[in-house]
């Protein structure tokens, strides 16, 4: 048995976003005051949408410590098919976000449990998942493997980036292989979804979770909403594609607050995973 | 004429029907003779040229033979199985047991239609997921008996309408992935026309991966690819090339394992070439494929794809 440090309430951290006196949330439409939703950790008050704040705030939120001891952090993209602007859109991204590409993984503790932890972040050209993104995520794997660590990954992606053509189609079956053998050795595998998460990520590792967790709001699924209503002529209901629509067809396991999803965890962790 | 043309193809009908009028008069043997070492000249230069959108047709192209015409000719008692045992039987996907040349093997593919009718009721070769959880059932069966799995791609892309999303089209793509990485069994993947992304990703992951000639394979279609980047869908030319797509590009990019030539001017120009040629591959295939034993096969298979990818560190 791990010695689990005793949970304690988190404080409610103030959640570092960009600029801008006020906000309006996209699913409702209200206006909201900036300061009010940083305190309420980028949570609509009016229909509890979760706002994205980037993978160094999950890190201060979910973690230990709000400690990450992170890997592979120099990892980057090339352009290896000389794509058209490619090597300008990965330059501004870094520069924007000061990360080298959409992922940061590395080894964690939540609740005293050593985890291999994950997190996207879509302010990196959509949390696009290129070379970078599908080798970052096959090296959690493959750690996660070789410690026998749980591993959480959270997702925040718009798909495959198509900069890189076929190899980043290729990420979604390099990192859905590794996970087959994660799954052989029964270590377990934590997905949170966040929004958004679509297309390549979703049809690859971030469905593939023993237990799938969502944020409320979020929207998930396959193909994004516009193109769609675009193959079908008609304009989808609201909700379509959201987390609660994702529970209800029975593709997510949980909807779970941003307040609460670091005791969720921890109570899955020491209810499904017992190491030593 | 065989009708449906390419534009590219333009000047070779010309010259076709300049042969072909000149057929009915006497004492022109030597202009006939002059004109078809012209034609000859002429296809080879406009085939051996072929730009990435131009692959792109030929890929598309309404007379391209479709898996069960391929199926059809190069197995003895295919028998087809139906269903998810869970929601319907998507007729985009196709999958049955059959015996091909000395092998007992599995097939799942993805099917067009032919004429309207056919287009519709297979969906243009658009799977929702439950054809992907009868590829799926099918794997496993195929696992089940010791049998090889040949999987054949040939789809625009996975459906994207509210029913796929309401049964959870991503899982299903991402479980197919999921289960083909350790499936004990050899699987040959062949993309026979459009390799259309994720919706053909899912049942394309194997020990061999092949292209015929004129197929395509992206993550994108070309069309898709320049709406989003250049918001002009009529940019697709500068997206194909782009986008890296053809066999050739797949080969040099280490992605795939072989390319099967097609008879010049494409499949649909000789089919019981293209077949042969199809069939042989997969013989030739099977045959190493199955000398292997299963454990090294599946870490090959993994290893193959864990080293796809470029970055620097
Ligand atoms: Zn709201």
């Amino acid at each position: 048995m791990w010695f689990r440090k005793k949970v304690k309430a988190r404080p409610e951290e103030k959640l570092k976003l960009p600029d801008g006196l006020w906000v309006k949330c996209e699913p409702c439409g209200e206006i909201l005051y900036r300061k009010e939703l940083q305190k309420n950790l980028w949570i609509c008050p009016r229909c509890n949408f979760h706002f994205r704040i980037g993978c160094r705030n999950y890190i201060t939120l979910l973690l230990d410590d709000a400690h990450l001891d992170e890997k592979d952090k120099d990892l980057e993209a090339v352009d290896p098919l000389n794509f058209p602007e490619y090597k300008k859109k990965i330059k501004s991204a870094q520069k924007k976000t000061g990360m080298k590409d959409a992922v940061v993984y590395g080894l964690a503790r939540i609740g005293g449990i050593p985890v291999v932890f994950t997190a996207m972040d879509f302010g990196f050209m959509g949390g696009s998942m290129g070379s970078v993104v599908g080798e970052k995520i096959a090296r959690a794997i493959r750690l996660a493997r070789a410690r026998r660590f749980p591993l959480i990954i959270l997702s925040a992606s718009g798909g495959a980036r198509m900069q890189e053509g076929i190899f980043s189609l290729m990420q979604m079956a390099k990192t859905s292989a590794e996970l087959a053998l994660l799954a052989k050795e029964r270590i377990p595998f934590l997905s949170i979804l966040t929004h958004p998460t679509t297309a390549g990520v979703m049809a690859s590792y971030a469905s593939l979770g023993d237990i799938i967790i969502a944020e409320p709001g979020a929207l998930l699924g396959f193909t994004g909403p516009r193109v769609i209503e675009q193959t079908i002529g008609e304009k989808l209901p609201p909700g379509f594609q959201r987390s609660k629509f994702m529970l209800e067809h029975g593709l997510v396991d949980l909807v779970v607050s941003r307040k609460e999803m670091r005791n969720i965890l921890i109570k899955i962790l020491n209810i499904i995973w017992e190491s030593g | 004429m065989k009708g449906l043309w390419l534009d590219f193809e333009r000047p070779i009908i010309e010259l076709e029907s300049k042969i072909e009028e000149l057929k009915g008069i006497r004492g022109v043997d030597a202009e006939i003779n002059k004109l078809k070492s012209q034609l000859k000249k002429l296809k080879k230069s406009v085939y051996s040229n072929l730009n990435r959108w131009q692959r792109v047709q030929l890929a598309r192209h309404p007379r391209r033979p479709y898996a069960l015409d391929i199926i059809k000719e190069i197995t003895e008692d295919f028998i087809e199985l139906h269903g998810d045992r869970c929601f319907a039987d998507d007729k985009a996907i196709v999958s049955g047991i059959a015996k091909l040349a000395d092998y007992r093997v599995v097939i799942i593919a993805e099917q067009k239609g032919r004429d309207t009718k056919e287009k519709i009721s297979r969906n243009f070769g658009m799977p929702h997921p439950e054809g992907y959880r009868k590829a799926m059932r099918i794997m496993k069966l195929a696992e089940k008996f010791g049998l090889p799995l040949i999987t054949m791609v040939d789809t625009p892309g996975a459906y994207p309408g509210v029913g796929a999303e309401e049964r959870g089209q991503a899982e299903a793509i991402a479980r197919n992935l999921f289960s083909l990485a350790t499936l004990e069994i050899p699987i040959i993947v062949i993309i026979l026309g459009e390799g259309g992304s994720g919706g053909a990703l899912a049942i394309a992951l194997g020990d061999r991966i092949l292209m015929l000639e004129n197929s395509i394979y992206s993550v994108i279609s070309p069309e898709g690819c320049a709406s989003i980047l250049w918001r002009d869908a009529a940019r697709n030319k500068e997206a194909a090339e782009a986008l890296k797509i053809t066999a050739e590009d797949l080969k040099k990019l280490g992605v795939i394992d072989e390319i099967i030539p097609e008879p010049v001017g494409g499949a649909h120009i000789d089919v019981a070439k293209t077949v042969d040629n199809i069939k042989s591959a997969i013989i030739k295939n099977l045959m190493e494929l199955k000398k292997i034993p299963i454990d090294k096969l599946i870490s090959s298979r993994i290893e193959k794809f864990r080293n796809i990818g470029e970055y620097k560190e």
